[in-house]
């Protein structure tokens, strides 16, 4: 028989002013096993705590109940002051008298009545529960950064700078991602490049640091510190090591007619290319979709002109299988399609462009060289307007929009009509908007400057229709400040696209276990007390996979994410879930339910012998979970048909005490 | 299939021919169009005040007679199919409205919106399907580059008429694929023609008519086709330099039956 001691918390008047706390430690009181049961003010203060250590040597208690907030608040803390006693800390139970009952409820004494209710349904556990003792495993100290853009870079350069290898896999033949595709980052407008190929170069010389490009993760096994990783190295055709990124293959390569990704199509390349000047690693890639000789055996140029001899047509996909302690998601975002769109006719003009179009169309390494030309017929456009919000806060074309702001479309859309008018003072500047929302440091004297200095003009409104005519567009739009309809001739059309995750994040939370929102974003462990924390463990969140994010931001969250990694890979050892499924082996008959329904791969089977009361030994197939693995879920536990997979501190005997606690 | 059929006044005056092809395409696609007795005016506007009963009533005649019917209801007018969707919309969800209309009529049984409403384009598509009506042309309208308009009433509200995106819509696209041809894709294919001003400011409903006809031409149409009469009569009327005929035409023309027709 246990020795049970009640501690009802009155949280101050969180509790207290729904519930009558004397009450219910008075009630408690005589639920069987409780020798001794009182209330405080604030159980978790230190007066607090040592009132049940106290108790604990006073009444010799095996058994604690604390009835107060939410286990996910304070079971940790009541733990360790078991712990401090002398009592095995899983022989504590929280009745969430808080969360569950006095916020939900305004009554006293309904309040108070479930309040007895869940402590003598947690009296009840607490009666069954049996000390367990955590496991520990081994952490292996590198790590995996999954995504080459600026958030990925950051996060790779700061864990490799405490000492600990990182890989950083890109699927792109190149680090960098979105930002080295942008011209000037605001609010200090220094140029993109300038200050991202630093970062990658430092990437690339960090011998900490291995950059698996034109590589995806395929299949990702294991726990927190040991996750076991399959890389698959798409077949580049050219030998990394050997390739100097001399680019003769490049100028030689006949075909030359493929649309440039890294322009956004808006110029092409050759079959073989290096996506831009400043690429990381600096390595030719072959485009198996537009090379004669991997077609059909015929060219075979670069190959000819390669000093090195670099080429290698029949090179193959690689598979790497790698072992890491922690994994950092930094898979990033894309514009969304503007094919459902069409008001703003952005596949009925070349002059409809997007706001990344738009950065490639001013960029000096751009189609244009940097000079504002539009895409139609190269002219300069002088009638410029920008759209905001196509496709963001967008709750009554949700098939086709995204509902959330993008965040980062009023800040470029400043910057791209600032230095429109800077640079070419002789153009008229629009940028239609639902609202301007620039808070952040400096952000919103940069949005006014482009105003007031800039004479950008800024109207509160959308653009209806965008209707191509001649060589002009003829854009629809209302004023609402003015409360007028407005018809303007523009000569190019930037449509601040809203973004999204990358279509590769879904598949990969899938291979993590880790969860998403509705929107593919990834979901933190706290929206705001754990930020970079996967609720994964052992997965960390980087940049605007989580979420829609400028530069600033996903730096800071970058180096967050990286601190996160290092304070795990810097453990030898990781303490692990004693709340785990086991298997009675006498009960088990080796079904494979409980295989197919573990999330975690944690359950295999083996052939064990046993005695059998005849003095005969039989070899029976049963089931062994593997503890560091299984996550305590539950799931075999409801799918085993012969009642053999339990939980440990979950028994289904617990879970029936408490029922019949809440039901008697 | 049988169907219950409304064509609506415009249908039996001015745009005879769109009727009158309507019906021998649906014959020749194995729908009979069975015409709703005694029908009368759907009320030509859909009333957005809340408290307005008598114009909606004639179209809630139509809609009940389908439902006794146990049939769909099909319209073709563009006008006729917004103001008896909008008017069974609001059976469905306005019950103080939908019981003044009952306490007035005073049908046998009440009617609640139940009918299923179709426009002729929403036939083609969902009961008989553009693979099958591709199947049925005898008339292919190869190498004809026509653009689709759809007008503002249509699609509109998308809410309640659930046709199609309003903004990008394919309907009237895909209708033109099926016979043969090549859709043109041009702006203002959603805008509104101007003729709701035609009267009272024919200037400006000239220069809207203008500029959706200049539009498509532009894009490169040879041809428009529209479901609505009033459009077709505006566009017409204020000299498109491009024909405008009704999607009804060219279907029986795509489907060898144009010449037989008696409009």
């Amino acid at each position: 028989m246990q020795r049970i001691g009640v501690f009802v918390c009155w949280c101050g008047s969180n509790i207290a002013g729904t519930v009558d706390v004397q009450a219910v430690s008075d009630a408690l009181a005589h639920e069987p096993g409780v020798v001794f049961s009182t209330n405080y003010q604030y159980m978790c203060s230190q007066a607090g705590q040592n009132m049940i250590k106290d108790a604990v040597a006073e009444h010799k208690l095996t058994g604690i109940v604390v009835c107060s907030c939410s286990p996910r608040m304070h079971e940790a803390t009541f733990r360790k002051t078991a712990a401090a006693a002398g009592i095995n800390p899983y022989m504590v139970e929280i009745a969430n008298i808080r969360e569950q009952c006095s916020w939900v409820h305004k009554d006293m004494q309904t309040g108070t009545e479930k309040a007895i209710i869940l402590g003598k349904a947690a009296v009840a556990k607490v009666n069954l529960n049996t000390p367990l003792t955590p496991g520990e495993s081994p952490v292996t100290k590198r790590a995996l950064v999954i995504g080459g853009g600026i958030a990925g870079i950051q996060t790779a350069l700061d864990i490799a700078d405490a000492g600990f290898p990182v890989d950083i896999v890109e699927k792109k033949p190149t680090i960098g991602g979105k930002m080295a595709q942008l011209d000037k980052t605001f609010p200090t407008l220094d140029c993109a490049a300038c200050i991202l190929t630093p970062k990658m170069v430092d990437v690339a010389q960090n011998d900490k640091i291995r950059i698996f490009s034109y590589s995806e993760v395929t299949d990702v096994k294991g726990f927190v510190g040991n996750f076991d990783v399959t890389i698959k190295k798409h077949a580049r055709y050219v030998k990394e090591d050997i390739c100097t990124g001399c680019g003769a293959c490049t100028e030689k390569c006949p075909m030359k007619k493929v649309p440039n990704e890294f322009n956004l199509g808006m110029d092409n390349r050759s079959a073989i290319y290096i996506p831009f000047a400043q690429a990381v690693p600096k390595v030719a890639t072959i485009d198996p979709n537009y090379c004669n000789m991997l077609k059909n055996g015929k060219c075979g140029v670069c190959s000819k002109v390669c000093a090195a001899g670099a080429i290698d047509y029949t090179q193959k996909d690689e598979f790497i299988e790698e072992k890491y302690g922690a994994i950092v998601v930094a898979t990033g975002f894309n514009p969304i399609s503007m094919d459902k769109f069409d008001e703003f006719a952005y596949n009925q003009s070349k002059d409809v462009i997007t706001s990344l179009e738009f950065e490639r169309l001013t960029n000096a390494a751009g189609p244009t060289a940097g000079k504002l030309l539009r895409p139609s017929d190269l002219k300069h456009p002088h009638t410029i307007v920008f759209v905001q919000c196509v496709g963001s806060r967008c709750d009554a074309c949700a098939e086709k929009g995204k509902e959330y702001c993008s965040k980062i479309c009023c800040m470029y859309t400043a910057k791209h009509a600032m230095l429109t008018r800077d640079k070419y003072p002789d153009t008229e500047v629009y940028v239609f908007y639902i609202d301007v929302r620039t808070p952040g440091k400096n952000f919103d004297e940069f949005y006014r400057r482009a105003v007031e200095e800039y004479g950008v003009h800024y109207i509160k409104g959308m653009v209806g229709k965008v209707t191509p005519e001649g060589d002009k567009l003829k854009v629809q739009a209302s004023d609402l400040l003015a409360n007028k309809q407005l018809h303007i001739d523009a000569d190019l059309v930037v449509l601040a696209a809203a973004i999204e995750p990358d279509k590769s994040a879904r598949p990969l939370a899938t291979m993590l276990t880790a969860s998403m929102d509705t929107n593919d974003f990834f979901t933190e462990a706290h929206p705001k007390l754990r930020p970079v924390e996967s609720p994964t463990a052992g997965v960390f969140l980087s940049g605007a996979c989580q979420g829609p994010k400028d530069i600033p931001e996903t730096v800071s969250q970058a180096g967050a994410a990286a601190s996160k990694v290092i304070g795990l890979l810097a453990k030898d050892k990781l303490t692990g879930n004693p709340c785990v499924a086991s298997s009675n082996e006498l009960m088990c008959n080796g079904c494979s339910t409980c295989e197919r329904v573990c999330p975690y791969g944690a359950i295999t089977y083996e052939n064990k012998e046993f005695r059998m009361p005849d003095r005969t030994t039989a070899i029976r197939r049963i089931a062994v979970v593997n503890p560091a693995v299984c996550q305590g879920c539950g799931c075999c536990t409801v799918a085993c048909p012969s009642g053999a997979m339990d939980l440990r501190g979950f028994a289904n005997s617990q879970i029936i005490a408490e029922v019949d606690a809440i039901c008697k | 299939m049988k169907v219950s059929y409304f064509p609506g006044c415009t249908l039996k005056t001015k745009a005879k021919d769109l009727d009158a092809y309507a019906r021998k395409c649906a014959e020749v696609l194995g729908v009979t169009l069975e015409e709703i007795e005694n029908w009368q005016c759907c009320g030509g506007v859909f009333s957005t005040s809340r408290d307005e009963v008598a114009t909606k009533l004639s179209s809630v005649r139509a809609l009940k007679a389908a439902n006794d019917k146990e049939q769909p209801l099909v319209t073709v007018c563009s006008a006729c199919h917004n103001v008896i969707k909008q008017t069974n919309h609001q059976m469905q969800t306005d019950a103080e409205f939908a019981d003044k209309v009952n306490r007035y009529m005073a049908p046998e049984a009440p009617y609640g919106g139940e009918t299923v409403v179709y426009h002729y384009l929403e036939m083609l598509r969902d009961l008989v399907g553009f693979d099958k009506i591709k199947e049925k042309v005898v008339n292919p309208q190869t190498g004809k580059k026509i653009a689709a308009y759809y007008g503002c009433l249509l699609l509109r509200p998308n809410k309640v008429m659930q046709m199609d995106d309003p903004e990008n819509p394919r309907i009237i696209e895909d209708f033109i694929r099926a016979i043969g041809a090549e859709p043109v894709i041009y702006a203002s294919r959603n805008e509104c023609c101007g003729g709701y001003v035609a009267m009272e400011s024919p200037e400006l409903a000239k220069k809207k008519s203008n500029a959706v006809t200049s539009n498509a031409a532009a894009a490169g149409a040879e041809m428009m086709v529209t479901a609505c009469p009033l459009c077709r009569y505006n566009l017409v009327k204020n000299g498109s330099e491009i024909p405008v005929v009704y999607f009804t035409e060219l279907l029986a023309d795509a489907l060898g039956v144009k010449e037989d027709t008696n409009a």
